[in-house]
């Protein structure tokens, strides 16, 4: 049985962390908030190791399958007998595989941030912050009501919002930090709607209690949710749909993806964390959450999700071939990966070999925490040794950061899909899923993937290779990143190297049972060698320093100029937004409040005024004046109560 | 008509002019003095009314008490002979105007109305009626009503005393 | 003509309405305390004449008349304490200086 102790432990730990520091961080801890952060997320990591240990291998498997325990559930709100928002504990395959990446990504970030914000004015306060939303990140994997989720899932956009704003003195940082607010919050909108429609529907908040009644086509939840419909699609299909728009918001799905690449404004040990690996990965956990209820009540939605996941998979990685700035060539990586695992759900069917889509999607997530977070945190070496995010201040820096270039390198391939790296075994999977499903993905699927290849090797070659810089230079900038930096680096390697490995399917699969994959060699020489034409394409245009890039830019011509301004998307909301919005809705509502609204007020204000004006004479002070209109009253009201109302 | 009636008329005569005459004159002295004749002559038809008791109470708290203070106040803060301020014309003329027009209102009302009197058993006022009146206990007794008055004189002796500390406190 | 409840209520009324003009004229504070005083004795007259033509069994009016004594004493004490303590401050004691209290 699950040991609650330590299962409540793993969220609460940071929870501390965050309350401590972020009360008495500034006064007590000044220099020790980092190693106290540290300290507590490193026994928060043990024991989600050791409570996964303990589900895979001790208690999790009855019978062949991996079982859903509930583990603890405290009744926090209720509004009717059924209907309460809880907070429990829910320990399936997927929330430990989800406890034991974000406590191991959260680790390697902290002990990251230990170097990179090393002399930080605000160090208790970073601390604090990344406790809070390692916290609710954990409280959201761990929630085992629709609504807890939901709670959870807003608590990480607060601390999303407040690490993004981390350098609230830069506008650009600060205007990043409302954007990524703004449209994840108006994304979650669906999302509560959802929630309304699916409680609404099932009459429960509870995920398993919710998921029997809405699969089950025998139950009167079901049958009444299916029946009724609005605008042609059934109220569980609606309900589905706005719980997937919140998803996508927070994954950064297209046409929601606006935000992410500015989030890049943020610390990038945070960007690691939140925007790389956790965070935005939290929309395909809820799709995998609900996967249920996806797959076997609403398919139309799944077929929806897998498009979604494809176009922003292949538009993300087209948009990353053109960026010069590193984070954000990796921020367009994290979306259009986050976009395979999107698909891969999209893909996949509910139980058994056609499942396979769900596990490759979660493979992915796992392999994808490792590589990426990796990348991120090897750009923030990169970043901290030349102090600019800008491509064109790079070059030549393998001499200067072997570790650093041998991780990324590491990352790089992996990312590729080169084998035995861990990307390769998760898209493979995805792939193959995507192969016997949908064809039409599966070909886009594989073309991204070569994009991607493509793009992370110019990534790759453009910040160690290409131009040299004279090795007098290595004396004017110093050294290396520290230990701090480098450990979590060299593990994180590891991670990504060796990842790939674990037999994924036995643990986690949509039905709990077993998966077996099976990998076909010649399966794999399409994806591969895509990968490999990727890789040398980039060699070819950017391991010395050349002018065949400019050129094959200027011969693209107006292709280049839309992709490189990111199809203008940004420009379409800004179009749709400050024109048709503000114009259309906005000026009217602006006139009505100021002239109608105001206006009457005023006009009461006014009014109120004058009469006072006329009442204040009466208030002279002079006793005489009052008593002469005492007995002037007193003597009307006789008259009038005598001789006219008897 | 008996000595009694006529009495009565003179009594009331001396009432309302000399409440008259203390409205209207201008020397405020005087005004204290024409009070108390009227003070006196209500004094004189409680006595005529067989109200003795409260005819000596009207005579010792209002003519040895109030008037007396007003006359100490009157030196306090008067100069000797100085005339009243005058008051507006206007003023005087809205002022007779409303309340001759609230007496007559009155008057009339009074001599429409008839007064229905009680056939029971007349109780003389004497002074061991009304003390056992005053401090009974029971039902239509004035116990309670006795003490709240003595706490409000009690509280108007305090009040007089606090309204003369703080000027006191104020000029050092 | 025999008096009576009539005549005394005659009375009291012309009593209450010539402290009434009192007060409203009267622009020295004592002068109006004493068109107070007035009104108050009028008051009392009248419930005295209720209590002996119309009440004779019982002794309301009486008390009353007794209790509205004692108020007006109380009364007194503390108006001309105000008066005098005006008096100090303003250096007269007309109504209109006493208008500045509003403030």
């Amino acid at each position: 049985m699950p040991n609650v102790t330590a299962i409540a432990l793993i969220p609460l730990l940071p929870l501390a962390g965050f309350l401590l520091l972020g009360l008495f961080g500034r006064k007590y801890f000044k220099n020790s908030s980092g190693i106290i952060g540290t300290m507590l997320l490193l026994a928060s990591t043990v024991l989600a190791l050791y409570t996964a240990y303990e589900y895979f291998f001790v208690y999790g498997k009855v019978a062949g399958v991996y079982e859903k325990f509930v583990a603890l559930q405290l009744t926090w709100l209720e509004f009717s007998p059924g209907v309460s928002i809880d907070m429990g504990l829910i320990i399936d395959p997927i929330s430990v595989m989800m406890l034991v990446v974000v406590t191991f990504i959260s680790l390697m970030v902290h002990i990251y941030s230990l170097g990179y914000l090393k002399g930080e004015e605000r160090f208790p306060t970073y601390y604090s912050y990344l406790g809070l939303f390692t916290f609710s990140m954990l409280g959201l994997v761990l929630a085992s009501n629709i609504f807890q989720i939901y709670i959870f899932w807003e608590l990480v956009g607060v601390s999303s919002f407040l690490l993004i704003g981390y350098y609230y003195d830069k506008p650009s940082a600060v205007a990043a930090c409302k954007k990524a607010f703004i449209v994840t919050r108006f994304a979650d909108l669906g999302f509560l709607i959802g929630i309304l429609i699916l409680s609404f529907s099932g009459g429960t908040l509870d995920f398993a209690t919710l998921i029997e009644r809405l699969t089950s086509p025998e139950s009167n939840e079901f049958k009444t949710a299916a029946a009724s419909t609005f605008l042609g699609a059934s109220a569980l299909t609606w309900g589905a749909a706005l719980v997937f728009i919140g998803g996508a918001g927070k994954s950064a799905m297209f046409p929601l993806h606006i935000w992410l690449p500015d989030a890049m404004e943020g610390p990038t040990p945070v960007s690691a964390l939140i925007h790389a690996a956790t965070m935005v990965v939290a929309g395909v956990y809820l799709v995998a959450r609900l996967f249920p209820i996806f797959s076997v009540a609403v398919p139309g939605v799944l077929e929806i999700i897998g498009w979604v996941g494809a176009v922003s998979a292949i538009i993300a990685a087209i948009i990353a071939c053109t960026q010069t700035d590193i984070k954000r060539v990796l921020a367009y990586s994290t979306m259009s990966q986050i976009g395979f695992m999107m698909f891969a759900l999209g893909v996949s069917n509910y139980g058994g070999e056609a499942g396979l889509g769900y596990t490759a999607s979660m493979f992915h997530l796992f392999t994808h925490a490792m590589f990426k977070a990796l990348l991120f945190l090897g750009a923030g070496a990169v970043i901290h040794y030349v102090h600019s995010n800008d491509m064109k201040d790079m070059g030549g820096l393998r001499k200067f950061l072997p570790i650093t270039h041998i991780t990324f390198l590491i990352a790089c391939l992996a990312i590729a899909g080169v084998p035995p790296f861990a990307g390769f075994f998760s898209k493979e999977e995805i792939l193959l899923a995507a192969f016997h499903n949908n064809m039409a993905i599966y070909w886009i699927a594989l073309i991204t993937s070569g994009i991607t290849a493509f793009y992370m090797f110019r990534l790759y070659f453009n910040i160690f290779w290409n131009k040299e810089l004279p090795s007098s230079a290595k004396a004017t900038k110093g050294k290396e990143g520290g230990f701090a930096m480098m450990m979590p680096l060299v593990l994180l390697a590891v991670g990504a190297a060796a990842a790939g490995f674990i037999p994924f399917g036995e643990y986690v699969s949509s039905d709990g049972k077993a998966l077996h994959a099976h990998f076909d060699l010649s399966f794999s020489i399409a994806p591969v060698a895509l990968g490999l034409i990727g890789i040398l394409t980039a060699f070819w245009l950017y391991k010395k320093q050349n002018d065949k890039p400019t050129k094959l830019a200027t011969s693209l011509g107006g292709i280049y100029k839309t992709v490189y301004n990111k199809f203008y998307i940004d420009e379409i909301y800004l179009f749709i937004t400050k024109k048709v919005l503000f114009n259309l809705i906005g000026r009217p509502a602006a006139w009505f409040d100021k002239n109608i609204v105001d206006g009457l007020m005023n006009l009461i204000g006014n009014v109120t005024e004058k009469i006072s004006e006329g009442i204040k004479k009466v208030q002279s002070g002079k006793v005489q004046q009052y008593a002469i209109y005492f007995l002037g009253g007193v003597i009307v009201l006789a008259v009038l109560f005598i001789y006219i109302w008897k | 008509m008996t000595g009694s009636d006529i009495i009565f008329y003179l009594l009331a005569t001396l009432c309302v002019v000399f409440a008259l005459l203390s409205v209207t004159t201008r020397q405020i002295f005087r005004a204290a003095i024409y009070l108390l004749f009227t003070l006196i002559g209500i004094a004189g038809i409680y006595f005529w009314l067989q109200y003795e008791f409260i005819a000596a109470v009207q005579i010792v708290v209002y003519v040895g008490g109030i008037v007396v203070l007003i006359i100490f106040s009157i030196f306090l803060t008067q100069q000797t002979g100085e005339q009243l301020p005058k008051q507006k014309l206007d003023r005087k003329i809205f002022a007779a105007l409303a309340v001759f027009a609230g007496f007559a209102l009155t008057m009339v009302q009074i001599y429409q109305h008839t007064f229905f009197e009680t056939d029971e058993m007349a109780i003389t006022p004497t002074v061991e009626n009304i003390g056992k009146k005053m401090l009974a206990v029971d039902s239509g007794g004035y116990a309670l009503p006795f003490e709240v008055i003595s706490i409000l004189l009690l509280a108007a002796l305090i009040g007089c005393i606090v309204i003369a500390l703080r000027t006191k406190t104020e000029s050092k | 003509m025999q008096p009576g409840l009539y005549h005394i209520l005659f009375l009291s009324t012309a009593l209450f309405f010539i402290g009434v003009y009192g007060f409203l004229t009267r622009r020295n504070l004592i002068t109006m305390l004493m068109s107070i005083e007035l009104i108050l004795n009028s008051v009392n007259l009248n419930f005295i004449a209720f209590n002996k033509y119309l009440w004779p069994n019982q002794m309301d009016g009486l008390f009353f008349t007794l209790f509205i004594i004692a108020i007006a004493a109380a009364e007194a004490a503390v108006a001309i304490a105000i008066i005098i303590n005006l008096y100090r401050s303003h250096n007269s004691i007309d109504v209109e200086n006493a208008e500045d209290l509003k403030y």
